[in-house]
């Protein structure tokens, strides 16, 4: 079943048209993989799913993000609600420079969540979900700066399903990180597919291949091609998506 | 041979000129402080520390308590910073947060020129309007007060205020805000729990500077306070007249015979006033360097 469906989404910073009538559906409780060369529009999509390019003034958005048949651009939308259902982890680590629990604390505490449950059990229950639990539990008033890359990474991750997202969106979550880490946090996307549905961009094809269940691949602000990650990577339709995930183009 | 043998020498009297410049600085800085020890450690010998530390400063009777000008220093700043600091934080974070492009260029330079207008401009607006409003909303016998006096130097070290806040506001990485609208943070929430918080060391020094520009402001405190050498001790003290530290200074400096008790004792009042300012100083430096070794993705 499809949790989001784009419909000829257009984007424009200014004058540029930076995705051109992108039409797209993504799987509930799948992995969808966003690959393509820098610049190509993969992230500038994935803000647009949950209206994080609102923050950049000078853009435009037409078209249709229709999340569970709503669509989320209609006037009148609660884009604070939209994005509490769908939760966002960046390319660099960015904890508050807070302790480990008020990290995670954040959102439930901003959305009122604590009033009716107990707020270190929602902690507990997220870093247990990002796999941290095991490294910070004894220590959860440490400084979240203070940890290993990998590790704030996973504290982001914890952070965004303390809110209890549907869709969590990943923009390059492990470009800042080694390859350890790496592994990690895509081992911990597979476990978290069972409850969220997950969009992530990568500039690396053998995440795609390892990873998703979908891939669009970007060209130039157009999705070029869309299919299940398998048949994408060993029989693509389009010359250029050979061409791209061979290495012979981008 | 001889060319860069000549250039060697060029360069070390420039550097060594440089380096006497920026010595002489500092030691300018330490003959002053000198200076003001030479001329006031004496009180400490010629007074009874009973008298000095004690409640009156009647100086034709040789009388020297401090007590009450070191008080009225410190609740007239005081409750300056108090009014300044959720003023000059709200306005910052208007500035840099909320306010559109337009008005943020055009209050920015207007914030500057404030902290261009000269203190005994704002002593004669605060004698001429602040007093009288101070009196006829109090119904008090007179407007002079060290509240008067607060509000003036709440005025005066906003620019300083604000211009710190905001540039440690402006410091707080975007990838901080952006976490936090993503979240499904409102953006007043955001701003409150993530932004003002991350830039907390930042508000504390900005806090710190406008602390030690209030407590040496003398010509526009002197003009409004009153200058009463009472013991601001009182529930309503803050809306009688008080004297501080750098008022007494400069209102008898002009009048003491040089050399005497009296004399002795202005410097040491200035002793005081400079060990204060420089613990202020010393605790903002110790925040920004605190912070800078926190370091971290700023």
């Amino acid at each position: 079943m499809a949790k989001i469906i784009a419909e000829r989404l257009n984007f424009y910073y200014g004058d540029f048209r930076a995705l051109a009538d992108i039409s797209m559906h993504i799987e509930e409780y799948q992995i969808t993989a966003l690959i393509g060369p820098s610049g190509c529009g993969k992230s500038t999509f994935l803000r647009c799913l949950d209206r994080m390019n609102d923050t950049i003034p000078g853009t435009r958005v037409e078209g249709k993000v229709w999340l569970d048949g709503q669509d989320i651009y209609a006037p009148g939308t609660d884009v604070v609600d939209l994005r509490r259902r769908v939760g966002m982890v960046f390319q660099r680590p960015n904890p508050f420079p807070q302790t480990v629990f008020d990290n995670v604390a954040f959102g439930p505490r901003v959305l009122g969540l604590h009033k009716k449950e107990n707020l270190a059990d929602i902690v507990e229950a997220s870093l247990r979900g990002a796999a941290l639990w095991d490294e910070v539990k004894d220590n959860l008033k440490q400084d979240a700066l203070s940890l290993s890359l990998g590790q704030q990474q996973r504290l982001c991750i914890a952070r965004a399903i303390a809110v209890r997202p549907e869709v969590i969106l990943m923009d390059e979550p492990c470009s800042a990180l080694d390859p350890i880490d790496t592994l990690e946090i895509e081992e911990l996307m597979r476990r978290l597919k069972v409850d969220y549905t997950i969009v992530i961009v990568t500039h690396n094809m053998q995440q795609a291949a390892r990873v998703s269940d979908w891939t669009g691949f970007f060209w130039l602000g157009r999705l070029v091609e869309f299919a299940a990650t398998q048949d994408m990577f060993t029989k693509p339709t389009h010359e250029l998506t050979e061409s791209y995930i061979t290495g012979r183009a981008g | 041979m001889n060319q860069p043998q000549r250039f060697r020498w060029a360069e070390f009297t420039i550097e060594a000129l440089i380096r006497v410049l920026g010595f002489s600085t500092i030691g300018f800085v330490l003959l002053i402080f000198l200076f003001l020890l030479r001329e006031g450690l004496p009180t400490f010998f010629e007074v009874p520390l009973g008298n000095l530390f004690g409640t009156r400063w009647y100086p034709t009777f040789d009388l020297f308590g401090t007590l009450p000008l070191i008080l009225g220093s410190a609740l007239v700043t005081l409750t300056a910073i108090v009014i300044a600091l959720p003023l000059g934080v709200a306005t910052a974070v208007f500035v840099r947060e909320v306010a559109p492009g337009w008005a943020r260029e055009l209050l920015k330079p207007m914030i500057e020129v404030l902290a261009g207008i000269p203190s005994v401009v704002l002593g004669f607006f605060g004698m001429t309007v602040i007093a009288p409003l101070v009196r006829q909303t109090l119904g008090a016998p007179t407007g002079l007060t060290a509240f008067t006096g607060a509000l003036i130097l709440a005025y005066m070290s906003l620019p300083t205020l604000i211009s710190v806040a905001e540039d440690a506001l402006d410091a707080v990485p975007k990838s901080y805000r952006d976490a936090g609208l993503a979240m499904g943070a409102t953006q007043w929430q955001t701003i409150w729990r993530v932004v003002v918080p991350a830039a907390r060391s930042g508000i504390v020094t900005a806090v710190m500077l406008g602390l030690g520009r209030a407590i040496g402001e003398t010509m526009a405190v002197m003009m409004v306070t009153g200058n009463a050498a009472r013991l601001p001790l009182t529930l309503d003290s803050l809306f009688r007249p008080v004297r501080t530290m750098t008022a007494t200074i400069a209102a008898e400096m002009g009048e003491v015979a040089q050399g005497s008790v009296h004399y002795h004792a202005l410097f040491a009042i200035g002793i005081i006033l400079f060990l204060m300012t420089f613990l202020i100083n010393l605790a903002a430096a110790l925040t920004i360097f605190q912070k800078r070794r926190r370091g971290g993705l700023r």
